[in-house]
């Protein structure tokens, strides 16, 4: 496996930050333009979503359902079913959050080619607090049957995963942040539905991250590296589904890993991996993300130190696992 | 050629018979709601207003029909048979193992069933997602009209395409809140694509509607969410028709026709009595049931017996 081409300010101070939220938008400007069955609904949540301009654009292809999400989620079905290829705009607390059997059903039980995409997910949602910050989104998406869970590292791969979403027939939820977060990718940087990449080769922990916190996991390989351990790290952001087969080509090499996400680290990437691993492959597997808590108010970056989601804290996590070995 | 209402009543007999038959034969499913809705399914189905014919299955302008309380599955399934979505003889696999005829329908076999239901209150909001894709199909083809010449085609394949979406629900359903955020859409929209036919029957699993969760003023609700509301008499299958096509050319408003029934219609034992909303007949009372339904409730000799 080689590494895949990344910014190459990726970990430099001058690194362009943008909201993951941001790519979502400009990849529904640019479906707009060339894809006239694509359609965006929200639930009230337009400008936050990034789906505003879209519906500035294309008014006749926009849907303003107001507060409703398990509505939403059913007429989006209904829109897929009639040949449309609906987007759902809205906070990943509420949709799939307060639409989940309306998911299960409408969409996914139907097969109906619905594209749900959850703003404001992980802990550096910040101030709004607990209520907000969605951390369980992947788990409860990732145990619907033919349900596709993704959850981009930056803008860029935003804008390419939302591309890839309207071109996969079938349902699919994505997730995205709020917060300014490094753009790591480039242009050139390939992404597939279900295809994980390694971002850095390495052969003593495999650092597998899932969204933003990837950033975490490639800084936390700079400090590994100065302290002459050699990590591997690899972009999962498929989470189902997962891509054991380059999971299982790293901890091969390595024996052992740590996961990175803002979420749960039950049901999440740390979930998934453990699974997977716990089939094929089992070795000392360590994880950052939420440990069944809530969130509370708070700077992202606050809450990121409280809550244990920095590099250096993917650095300890790496250590740890190397001990296990 | 256009059925008489004497051979729509005699379908809608044969279309009851076939649910008590299925009901015995699987052992388990609902018997209330079935019997009460055939014929409304017998006006959807064989009436000739609605754009449903199994020849046309596939037909991007076939008119869709939801079955949003999918409990009542027995009636839709019955309705395809005798239209000749797949033969009858299917109806007895009724919630079997690899039975296409699942206990809560879905829409995975080509049998001309369009969306999956089961949890109560979600097929509204599939009924207007549909009724909405008709539309921006129709606006679409508006608009690539007007622009041909100027930025090419950016026809899709559906551009133009229209139908009109049934949705049949329960009055039960109407407990879900999610029902009444898809009213206030359809009627936000003035979303004339789409019509409901609400099985008012009075009665859910714990009770009567008025005791469980008072509905009314049903209508004068309905009204207020900017939906035109026609009551009929639900077993009066010309009445049915009517606001069918009252409905369909409706020039603003969505429509809603409130369809009073008697739950357990055509089995006077069953008639108006919840207890038997969840529960299959035995096969004593089954053979009971087939009788009154073969002989019209006694007004006429049955020759099968």
């Amino acid at each position: 496996m080689k590494a895949v081409k990344l910014s190459d300010f990726w970990m430099h101070k001058t690194v362009e930050k943008r909201p993951t939220r941001d790519g979502y938008g400009q990849a529904l400007l640019e479906l707009g333009e060339s894809n006239p069955d694509v359609v965006v609904l929200t639930g009230d949540l337009a400008e936050s979503t990034r789906a505003l301009p879209f519906g500035e654009k294309y008014p006749e292809r926009f849907i303003e359902c107001g507060v409703a999400e398990q509505n939403m989620m059913g007429v989006a079905a209904g829109l897929a079913l009639g040949g449309k290829i609906p987007f759902i705009s809205s906070y990943a607390v509420f949709s799939p959050g307060r639409s989940w059997d309306q998911l299960r059903v409408s969409v996914c039980y139907a097969k109906a080619n619905v594209k749900i995409a959850g703003a404001h997910t992980g802990i550096s949602v910040g101030p709004d607090g607990a209520t907000h910050q969605a951390l369980e989104d992947m788990a409860i998406t990732r145990v619907i049957p033919d349900l596709i869970v993704m959850a981009p590292c930056d803008a860029e791969e935003t804008r390419k995963c939302t591309l890839a979403a309207a071109n996969y027939q079938g349902p699919v939820y994505f997730r995205f942040a709020r917060e300014k977060t490094p753009v790591m990718t480039v242009k050139q940087t390939p992404f597939e539905i279900g295809q994980a990449y390694v971002c850095r080769e390495g052969y003593d922990v495999t650092l597998m991250a899932a969204g933003p916190l990837l950033h975490a996991a490639l800084m936390a390989a700079e400090k590994l590296a100065a302290k002459g351990i050699e990590a591997e790290v690899i972009n999962s952001h498929t989470i189902k589904p997962l891509d054991t087969k380059t999971i299982l080509q790293s901890v091969k090499k390595t024996r052992c890993a740590v996961t990175v996400e803002e979420h749960q680290i039950t049901g999440g990437l740390f979930g998934a991996v453990a699974e997977a691993l716990a089939k094929t492959y089992p070795v000392p597997l360590e994880a950052v993300g939420m440990h069944d808590t809530f969130g509370e108010s708070g700077t992202p970056d606050e809450l990121l130190a409280k809550y244990k989601m920095t590099d250096t804290d993917v650095f300890k996590a790496a250590l740890k696992a190397i001990k296990r070995k | 050629m256009p059925k008489t209402i004497k051979q729509l009543e005699k379908i809608a007999n044969a279309i009851r018979q076939d649910i008590i038959k299925m009901l015995v034969t699987a052992g388990s499913g609902h018997s209330a709601g079935p019997l009460g809705m055939a014929d409304v399914f017998t006006a959807l189905y064989f009436g000739g207003v609605a754009k449903l014919d199994p020849k046309k299955r596939q037909d991007p302008e076939r008119d869709r029909m939801v079955l949003s309380n999918a409990h009542i599955c027995p009636v839709l399934y019955s309705a395809l048979a005798h239209r000749g979505y797949f033969p009858k003889s299917e109806l007895k696999t009724l919630r079997r193992l690899g039975s296409k005829l699942q206990g809560h329908s879905n829409n995975h076999a080509n049998i001309g069933i369009e969306t999956s239901g089961g949890p109560l209150g979600q097929g509204l909001s599939q009924a207007v997602g549909l009724a909405l894709a008709a539309r921006m199909n129709k606006n679409q083809h508006i608009k690539t009209a007007s622009s041909v010449g100027r930025r090419g085609t950016i026809a899709t394949s559906d551009a133009g395409r229209d139908y009109h979406t049934w949705c049949v629900m329960s009055d039960g359903e109407f407990d879900e809140g999610q029902t009444w955020e898809a009213l206030m859409l359809a009627g936000k929209l003035d979303l004339r694509e789409v019509t409901i036919l609400i099985d008012r029957n009075n009665i859910q699993i714990d009770g009567f509607t008025e005791q469980v969760m008072p509905l009314e003023n049903f209508s004068d609700k309905l009204k207020a969410f900017n939906w035109f509301v026609i009551e009929v008499d639900g077993h009066n299958i010309r009445e049915v028709l009517d606001a069918m096509k009252k409905a369909k050319a409706m020039a603003a408003n969505p429509t809603a026709i409130v369809c009073h029934t008697i739950p357990g219609k055509g089995v006077d034992f069953m008639e108006n009595k919840f207890e038997w909303h969840g529960k299959p007949p035995s096969p004593t009372e089954a053979r009971l049931a087939l009788h009154e339904l073969r002989t019209f409730g006694g007004k006429i000799k049955c020759e099968h017996e």
